[in-house]
């Protein structure tokens, strides 16, 4: 989906808030989450693809207002409702008030076909795509050129994997992408390099 | 769904919509309180930086080990006693040269490579990394301490599949010789994630 949460290329934020030996966790209840998160996976309540698009659902003023944990809880919580552990109505009782929680999903989708197998040194193209579940493209690679760098193991197609929806795991490929490509005049010269599932990806022309 | 306020009541305070999760997972059984404490023991005394330091500094003072953590990084930290999760099927270490600079980020959340590096800071899960990273890579580094000169070439990697990343950071020339217990020490998670030359 193209939501609040892609982030990359996006203008108007400021500097890092950063600091040498900087904390993972701010409050103990975040070390909560982080545990709970991992023993709803563990347990096979919910997938990490799910985890992650259940995040890209929350509604973006809350997204961006809401602190990582934060999210990650939203994403737990909503979760847990989904899946039938609880009701909303109780979970808000449980926690005497409010429990915001993410917007629905959009119907997942199964592997794109006419998949090409690449090799490092194609030049590809991220397709011209858009879908409203959950995707691991970033918005700023779409249509885009790049080469091939490197071939990763098979994954899990996130785009199914997220929605409960049958699919073949896929490759993904290391993608070199020049920024002079992807922001034309209007970034810092590097190569970004993104993994990217071969259901995305299509040869350059 | 709704997801707005039910009825009119005010959002709960997130310490309390914690611990309603933790009684949800309480009423069925699930035991979460050994889990919590057992799983935050090894979030913060098993998943340290010092795994990846230790990686890196084999890599420095044993070339054939170097040649297989560049070839496959889940394989060779296993040889350390070094696991990674199931979903990560594979770690990729990203070799920094004298012209080769290389960094790394999760635009679309926070994907790192945890049991080897440690869990992320909280600033590489913060918007504003997130963000400028792949976009302003030069200029972001330079503000967080690290200016490189134009000569070095950048490359910005975005974790978007369950593949993950380190960087092996160059040994700092005047340490050329020392042994490796000594070189783990000089190792930093920043420099692992690549915002940080040693």
């Amino acid at each position: 989906m193209d939501g609040i949460h892609d982030l990359g290329g996006r203008q108007g934020f400021g500097p890092v808030r950063y600091a040498v030996g900087a904390p993972v966790f701010h409050a103990d209840w975040e070390r909560r989450v982080n545990a709970l998160y991992g023993m709803a996976v563990r347990r096979g309540i919910f997938n990490m693809d799910e985890y992650r698009h259940a995040i890209e659902r929350m509604p973006p003023r809350h997204y961006l207002s809401a602190s990582y944990y934060e999210r990650s809880l939203t994403s737990l919580a909503t979760l847990c409702v989904e899946k039938g552990l609880v009701a909303r109505e109780e979970l808000e009782k449980l926690a005497q008030g409010a429990f915001p929680l993410s917007e629905p999903s959009a119907p997942g989708r199964s592997n794109l076909p006419d998949r090409v197998i690449f090799k490092p040194g194609d030049r590809v193209r991220v397709k011209n795509d858009f879908f409203a579940g959950h995707v691991r493209m970033p918005g700023y690679i779409r249509g885009k050129p790049g080469v091939v760098v490197s071939e990763s193991p098979r994954y899990p197609f996130p785009d199914a994997h997220a929605h409960g929806v049958e699919a073949a795991d896929e490759p993904t490929y290391d993608v070199a992408f020049r920024t002079e490509d992807l922001w034309p005049n209007s970034a810092d010269k590097a190569l970004v390099h993104v993994g990217v599932f071969q259901s995305y990806l299509e040869r350059a022309a | 769904m709704d997801s707005g306020h039910s009825g009119s009541s005010q959002i709960a305070p997130v310490e309390r919509r914690v611990a309603a999760i933790e009684a949800v997972f309480e009423a069925r059984g699930m035991e979460p309180k050994p889990f919590i404490e057992s799983a935050t023991h090894t979030a913060e005394e098993e998943w340290v930086p010092r795994n990846g330091a230790r990686v890196v500094a084999k890599a420095w003072t044993d070339p054939a080990f170097r040649q297989r953590l560049l070839a496959n990084g889940k394989a060779a930290v296993a040889e350390l006693g070094l696991t990674m999760p199931p979903h990560h099927r594979h770690l990729v270490a990203l070799e920094n040269t004298p012209t080769i600079h290389n960094v790394i980020v999760c635009t679309l959340c926070s994907c790192t490579a945890f049991t080897i590096i440690g869990l992320p800071p909280d600033w590489y899960k913060d918007l504003d990394y997130r963000a400028r990273a792949v976009r302003e890579s030069r200029t972001v580094l330079r503000e967080m301490g690290l200016d490189l000169p134009p000569e070095i070439e950048i490359r910005v990697w975005d974790t978007t599949a369950d593949t993950r990343y380190m960087v092996l950071p160059l040994q700092p020339p005047q340490t050329i010789g020392w042994p490796e217990e000594r070189l783990v020490d000089i190792v930093t998670k920043e420099s692992m994630i690549g915002v940080a030359r040693l």
